[in-house]
């Protein structure tokens, strides 16, 4: 009888393996996203071009035709919607950062304010915070904006500081320094006095664990950052020229120009999100152990040295993340300005440019794409600076 | 099993990807819903404007009534929703409003790029400035260095820029998204200047804390020919709308108003009345309303002249003379196209 003397099992299917099965099921699955994607993607496409609405980001190259108030960049009416882009993207850039640097200074200092033994100052921080937290921000930044403008001149009796820095409802004008040649020198020196400075630094904190001596980095260094330029511009025959604003007609002409809905912006943001940090500052601190005080306590710290050396590098560690969730917020709350006619990436691309083009699906994708950007960037940064001070178990 | 069910509601998401848009005509969907989607200002004088009780009149307010009445029969059966500039585009090409009535001037871009049909011109416009009578500024060419308040996105940002441009002088735009802001802005001071269509300049004035403080300059630094606009794509609907403003100004051309309208259609003579009014021809089935159609408009909201009386005339606070407005016959611009 022919009969296999071995008895063999029947080969098992490919699909009773598991990892074939869920990398079927993830294929699949991919594939239905994809999908789904381009349908939605050609869905509007041709939606779009039924009704005859143009699509497509041809756009970005045509001039725009327009003006605007402020731009930190080279700009006139003949160019295109691409530099109107990149102009609203720098000044959101720097209403964020100057917003964020002005809210953290404020908001660490609130915080501190509310721990303090003394009953006043504490009150004072936790009115500040109540207060602020509870208003919308909208609501503020109006009442900065008209509260600022309602109380300062016209430019003709503008409030004017040595006849050189002038204050009226367009604006602050100082003078502005204008670079001769042989500029360069200057900045290059500052370079290479951070530079020296930061070596000088390491070297002072290393020598001093060693030998104990300790040494006046800060000194030093600030001797540095301001001599070392000085010298380059005393040797370069300081070329620098100091352009000063004059009246002429309507406006002031010339030197530096602060636009009032710039100031208002930065100060109603500031003052919103420093209230937020404010608490999660305090929540760090609160969060430390009791011990550390009392031991810092024991050593014979006083409260200043005890926060600045014990206590808020630990604190830092429970700050940081609720803290990026707060640049992310005022980043993101930047883009109120286009209520108070400060010309950021809303208002001149999402506003102006989308209403003169009416390419609404592309340039409201565009605008969202860079917050994405953006915040991601300020959230990565974050979380590498969190692991760079975390605490190292064994 | 467990396949099978997955199977059957990928099919089911399937098909609702089966499902587009119906693409019915707008004026199928008004017959349906049974009343009018009209997209106005958020308050101008004289043009679209809620008085105290929240009624909404003026100029643009009238056109949108009139397309109510020769549609629906009834001027009332309409919503106003108030944008702003930056809206009005996207809220019409979406379909959250059937008629963008709110003093838009026709150019080539939006005519084709942003897929609309402007179905007429109801007011003859152009752009001017307004400035504070302490400034002793006699001419719009004395302006270099101004800053000047305007709203974002309109024709108005873009011919002051040309304005300025052309004749070698410089000046500081203040954007505002909403025409509030932007008066307001222009009361506290913050701007020397504030500009928009001529119409609108008087029309906001009447707003200012002391509109005899400001002064309207002598030049029109643009042509606005201010009209009501529908969606690309969407000829029935668009006829309407065209032919409704036609109606209204066929009416006045004709002698026709809301007074005599009555007497005209138990018995007029002349064959243009008797076609206007329905009496002869098929004016209004062809169109796809009845033949009604310009009857109830002339009854209810008035004819063109009456229209522009009531809301921006000389007799209004707004003072505009007809100028340009006026019809072909006394020396101005509106034609009304032959309703035959």
């Amino acid at each position: 009888m022919s009969r296999d003397p071995v008895e063999r099992p029947p080969l098992p299917s490919v699909w009773q393996s598991p990892r074939v099965r869920a990398l079927a099921f993830q294929g699949l699955a991919l594939a239905l996203l994809l999908g789904f994607g381009a349908f939605i993607v050609g869905n509007t496409v041709a939606n779009l071009s039924k009704q005859g609405i143009a699509s497509g980001f041809g756009f970005m190259g045509t001039t725009a035709g327009f003006g605007i108030s402020m731009s930190l960049i080279e700009y006139a009416e003949e160019h295109s919607y691409f530099r109107v882009f990149i102009v609203g993207l720098l000044n959101t850039l720097l209403v964020s950062a100057i917003g964020i640097v002005l809210a953290t200074l404020l908001g660490f200092v609130l915080g501190i304010m509310r721990l303090s033994p003394n009953w006043l100052v504490a009150k004072v921080a936790a009115v500040y915070v109540e207060v602020v937290r509870n208003l919308p921000l909208l609501l503020q930044i109006f009442f900065w904006y008209f509260g600022i403008l309602r109380q300062l001149p016209g430019p003709r009796q503008s409030v004017a500081l040595f006849d050189s820095v002038f204050l009226n409802n367009r604006g602050l004008f100082t003078p502005e320094p204008v670079p001769e040649p042989g500029f360069a020198a200057i900045p290059g020196a500052l370079l290479v006095a951070v530079v020296v400075s930061l070596g000088l630094a390491r070297w002072a904190r290393r020598r001093r664990d060693r030998t104990g001596q300790p040494f006046h980095t800060v000194y030093v260094a600030l001797g540095l950052l301001i001599g070392l330029p000085m010298l380059a511009a005393a040797a370069a025959g300081f070329p620098l020229r100091w352009e000063y604003p004059a009246l002429e007609g309507f406006n002031f002409v010339g030197g530096m120009e602060l636009i009032p809905e710039l100031v208002a912006l930065v100060v109603a943001l500031s003052t919103y999100t420093a209230a937020f940090i404010g608490e999660i500052v305090r929540a760090g601190i609160l969060g430390v152990n009791r011990g550390q005080i009392e031991a810092a306590q024991a050593v014979g710290l006083r409260r200043g040295p005890m926060l600045r050396l014990v206590v808020l590098p630990q604190a830092l560690r429970i700050i940081i993340p609720p803290l990026t969730s707060q640049y992310l917020n005022l980043t993101k709350n930047s883009s109120l300005a286009a209520a108070i006619a400060y010309p950021d990436l809303v208002l001149v691309f999402a506003g102006t440019v989308l209403m003169q083009t009416g390419q609404a699906v592309e340039i409201i994708c565009i605008t969202m794409a860079v917050y994405l950007t953006l915040s991601l960037t300020i959230s990565l940064f974050m979380n590498w600076y969190n692991r760079g001070i975390a605490l190292v178990e064994r | 099993m467990r396949v099978v069910r997955m199977l059957g509601i990928l099919v089911a998401l399937g098909s609702l990807t089966l499902v587009s848009g119906a693409g019915a005509g707008t004026l199928d969907d008004v017959k349906k819903r049974g009343f009018i989607q009209c997209g106005v200002s958020q308050g101008n004088p004289g043009f679209s404007n809620p008085d105290a009780r929240g009624n909404w009149t003026g100029l643009d307010v009238d056109l949108c009534r009139a397309v109510a009445a020769a549609v629906l029969g009834d001027a009332n059966k309409v919503k106003y929703t108030p944008l702003s500039a930056k809206e009005r585009f996207t809220a019409l090409q979406s379909g959250e409003i059937d008629v963008l009535s709110r003093t838009t001037t026709w150019t080539l871009v939006r005519d084709t790029a942003l897929g609309l049909n402007f179905a007429g011109v109801n007011y003859y416009d152009g752009q001017g400035f307004l400035v504070p009578k302490k400034l002793n500024v006699k001419s719009a060419k004395q302006l270099n260095g101004a800053s000047v308040c305007v709203a974002i996105g309109t024709t108005t940002e873009l011919n002051l820029a040309d304005y300025f441009r052309a004749n070698n002088m410089n000046y500081k735009p203040v954007v505002f998204e909403k025409a509030d802001e932007v008066l307001a802005a222009y009361d506290t001071g913050r701007c020397d200047v504030y500009t928009t269509d001529r119409s609108s300049v008087a029309a906001q004035r009447t707003k200012l804390k002391d509109p005899e403080a400001h002064v309207v300059l002598p030049e029109i630094i643009s042509k606005e020919p201010l009209g009501p606009v529908v969606r690309h794509g969407d000829d029935q609907w668009f006829d309407v709308v065209k032919w409704t403003l036609y109606a209204m100004l066929e009416a006045e051309e004709y002698g026709v108003n809301s007074e005599n309208v009555d007497k005209l259609k138990a018995g007029a003579k002349d064959p243009v009345v008797r076609r206007l009014l329905g009496l002869e021809g098929d004016m209004g089935k062809s169109l796809g309303v009845g033949n009604e159609w310009a009857y109830h408009i002339v009854k209810q909201v008035g004819n063109y002249g009456e229209s522009y009386e009531r809301h921006v005339g000389p007799k209004t606070p707004l003072k505009l003379a007809r100028g340009a407005n006026a019809l072909w016959k006394d020396g101005g611009l509106q034609y009304a196209m032959p309703i035959r």
